[in-house]
């Protein structure tokens, strides 16, 4: 048995070396280490990672009694030298899914982001600052997501997070950055859930239901609709969230529900449902769903000889609607958060910058989210007495009235977006923008 | 070489030598305790959590190692026994906090703070500790209770059966648990509704969030270096002997008198009980576990440690374990190109050395420290 300890002990010995090697070597290939000016006092919050080197001949002594090698090895552990910011920077974090299945999300957004620094650095910084952007990939994992954030948080210290499009990876990232104290606001992640986590956890994104409202106003008072049918997925909270929110809007505005009807995510034959609606006499069908299905519910919904037009949501969003619908879909109406095509001032100028920047590239809803994420949080650092994460997140929370790329953004006592919604009008295949709907009052 | 072999299937010789020394766990204890109040404060948090997640893939790496290494079977079930365990042990304690305190936030003690402690003195065990461990031995037990349903009929078979069926199993558990219900999160109603019922309710596409932080350095180094004591005197034991035997020559292990398929399923269903207990550790950092996430990519992961170790080498697992749990992060600077780095990196590993890091022995058994190896009678030491 000795001997067994004995192995035990020298293969723990070997493993922590190896560990601390590992882990020290860390700092240096650090992404960030480009500028590293100085390299000092960095940001006022390094609470742990400076750290108190006193103690690591301790850690390696009792670590590894077999093997004294380890103990000088222990020393670089100690210091995962971060790269700080450089006096006349601000950093802000974003972590994305750059790679994996959801890359492009994730590129996306980040180039809407990188279009905002540049212009606020090309205005003049905040406080005097260039702001730079740290991009960090969450490979789409919300284990990797966790271990990003607690990075950029500790060894860039960032001031601010920005980040991530997919909800479960948002709320992951916004545990940590909850913890740090560091305001983090995400830029198009709709699950409730994520802006609970605490006080410094932000979006700038409607909430799914909303859009419910905003259809159920657009044909209430712009399409002067008063008998509307619904055909809605039982199975997913999106869909139901969405009919709730547009039966209880379109009954208030006056106009009538005459048919609920539901399909299982999956079903391809939407006849039963469509029959009825048709029999009802609905002069248009809201189906929050998502494009693969509402393609096939408008083909079959014109073989059945319903004519009138679909509405939906953001779920419609893609340009395989088009290809699945094909000529069924024209004429359909949905919501999103922004339309490229939009006329305002803020849009059209986004949209052409954009444009130059990446060779014509026609920047979607994640880009201009991303852009307005990042351009909420510039002007309330700039309102903010400090960039400490209290202030921040009191300051981001103040945010009225915001001019973004899409629509009046003001942040609510719950931290969530109050703004408007656009909505499109599918033509020949192309999705054209109709009109802007402001949120309830 | 003359010591004799105990007979291979007597239950309680084999697990005699649990009590009879307590020093490894001693040894556990002693680096959990100290990767969390000296490695912790000293490092940082962001090279802490890097050390949490290599201890995670350790668990993982040589969970694997005792069926794809020592008994020379080929399992891609890994993601799917992190998920049964990890989702099993969510619902026990984010369920069971409701149930026990009446809220989502179990009283926790020291060992479970994060980070700098913040001032506040805390005991060390608080009742929600013991409901973490709790759970996370019953996460354990249910990814070792689905290892057993999967391995009993598959392991009956020899060849590449396995693999096919537990890439299978995993698939199967990502969809169920994608389609679970939605998570309760009023308290009234998780009081009302039956833990059977309950189970149903996982969080769906969403995965399972709100989950409570428990997860440290020190849960994770003490599961850790449990793992590996279990699995070295494993290999040592007449148990392990037997698995190395399937592992060389299947049917000449059977004409010495190994049941083989008994013993695939006891390598099989150990492995996933670990496998079950890293899913439950890392659900509880990460505070949220999605299926999505758990696909057979993350199989393959923890198949590139053992690969990559040595198929057998316990420390060869762990050191792949480390190294590959670092190196991704290492690479950051190069941006895009990181995983093609990686991959090659991979790719020349596997072309200089195709047996892997340490072949089927362990890293004192080769180099400076292969004099204790002579006369260790190291099984399939010789066989590379």
């Amino acid at each position: 048995m000795r001997m067994t300890n004995t192995r035990i002990f020298s293969a723990l010995a070997l493993l922590s070396l190896a560990a601390c090697v590992g882990l020290g070597g860390c700092g240096p290939t650090d992404s960030n280490s480009g500028n590293a000016s100085g390299g000092g006092g960095g940001g006022a919050r390094s609470a742990a990672a400076g750290g108190s080197s006193a103690q690591a001949p301790e850690s390696a002594g009792k670590g590894s009694e077999k093997s004294p090698a380890a103990a000088p090895a222990a020393a670089p552990a100690a210091a995962p030298a971060a790269a700080p910011a450089a006096a006349d920077e601000i950093l802000i974090g974003h972590y994305a899914s750059m790679t994996g299945s959801e890359a492009t999300f994730g590129q996306v957004t980040d180039k809407g982001i990188r279009l905002a620094v540049e212009k606020v650095n090309a205005a003049g910084g905040i406080k005097g600052k260039k702001v730079r952007v740290v991009t960090l990939d969450t490979e789409g994992k919300e284990s990797v997501t966790t271990t990003v954030v607690t990075r950029l948080i500790t060894s860039d210290k960032v001031v601010a997070l920005l980040g991530e499009v997919a909800s479960s990876r948002s709320i992951a990232g916004a545990n940590v950055a909850q913890r740090f104290g560091i305001p983090m606001i995400t830029p198009s992640s709709t699950n409730p859930e994520v802006t609970t986590k605490g006080d410094k956890i932000f979006r700038v994104c409607f909430l799914d239901p909303f859009q419910g409202y905003v259809m159920a106003k657009f044909a209430r008072e712009n399409l002067k609709l008063s008998k509307v049918a619904t055909l809605y997925d039982q199975k997913q909270p999106y869909s139901t969230g969405l009919n709730d929110n547009f039966k209880e809007a379109f009954t208030k505005l006056g106009g009538t529900v005459v048919a609920e009807q539901a399909f299982s995510g999956g079903d391809a034959d939407f006849s039963a449902q469509l029959a009825t609606i048709r029999d009802r006499g609905a002069e248009a069908i809201f189906v929050p769903g998502y494009y693969t299905e509402v393609g096939n519910i408008a083909i079959q919904a014109r073989k059945l000889g319903v004519t009138v037009p679909l509405l939906g949501g953001d779920g419609w969003e893609s340009p395989k609607l088009a290809e699945i619908g094909g000529k069924a879909i024209d004429g359909s109406y949905y919501s999103n958060h922004y339309s490229p095509s939009d006329t305002r001032e803020e849009v059209v100028k986004f949209v052409s910058e954009f444009q130059s920047k990446h060779g014509g590239e026609v920047p979607d809803s994640l880009a201009a989210m991303g852009y307005d994420a990042a351009m909420v949080l510039f002007d309330a650092m700039k309102r903010s007495p400090s960039l400490g994460g209290a202030d921040l997140a009191k300051a981001i929370a103040a945010t009225k009235d915001f001019k973004g790329v899409s629509g009046m953004i003001s942040i609510d006592a719950e931290r969530n977006a109050r703004k408007s919604a656009v909505v499109l009008q599918m033509r020949k295949g192309k999705a054209e923008y109709v009109t802007t709907i402001a949120p309830q009052q | 070489m003359t010591r004799v072999a105990p007979q291979l299937d007597d239950g309680p010789a084999a697990w005699r030598f649990v009590p009879r020394n307590l020093a490894p766990l001693g040894a556990a204890l002693g680096l959990a305790l100290l990767m969390h109040f000296v490695f912790q404060p000293a490092a940082g948090s962001f090279a802490s959590k890097l050390a949490l997640d290599i201890a995670v893939n350790i668990i993982l790496a040589v969970s694997l190692t005792m069926v794809n290494g020592f008994t020379g079977q080929f399992s891609m079930g890994t993601a799917g026994f992190m998920a049964v365990g990890g989702y099993a042990a969510a619902a026990v304690t984010y369920y069971g906090s409701f149930r026990l305190y009446g809220s989502p936030n179990p009283p926790a003690g020291i060992l479970s703070a994060f980070g700098d402690p913040t001032g506040l003195p805390l005991p060390w065990l608080q009742s929600g500790d013991l409901m973490f461990v709790a759970a996370c031995l019953f996460g354990g037990l249910v990814a070792a209770g689905a290892g057993y349903i999967v391995g009993l009929p598959s392991l009956r078979l020899r060849g590449d059966y396995l693999a096919i069926v537990t890439l299978g199993f995993g698939e199967i558990v990502r969809v169920v648990l994608q389609t679970s219900e939605r998570r309760l999160s009023n308290a009234e109603q998780i009081a009302g509704t039956p833990w059977p019922k309950l189970l149903t309710h996982l969080g769906g596409s969403l995965g399972f969030t709100s989950i409570p932080y428990f997860t440290t350095l020190f849960w994770v180094w003490l599961a850790a270096v449990l793992t590996l004591v279990v699995a070295y005197r494993m290999k040592r034991s007449s148990y392990g002997r037997a698995f190395l035997s399937i592992r060389e020559d299947e049917v000449a292990a059977e004409a010495m008198g190994v049941c083989t398929t008994k013993f695939k399923v006891r390598a099989f269903v150990i492995s996933s009980f670990f496998a079950g207990v890293a899913g439950a550790l890392i659900a509880h950092q990460v505070q949220s576990i999605n299926a999505g996430e758990l696909g057979f990519q993350r199989s393959f992961d923890v198949i590139i440690m053992v690969v990559l170790g040595g198929m057998g080498s316990i420390s060869g697992a762990v050191l792949a374990a480390g190294v590959l749990t670092v190196l991704p992060e290492l690479l950051r600077f190069m941006a895009d190109y990181r995983m093609v780095v990686y991959a090659l990196a991979l790719i020349v590993m596997m072309i200089v050395r195709p047996q892997g890091l340490f072949g089927v022995r362990e890293v004192w058994e080769v180099g400076p420290f292969r004099r204790r190896a002579a006369g260790s009678g190291a099984p399939g030491g010789g066989a590379t």
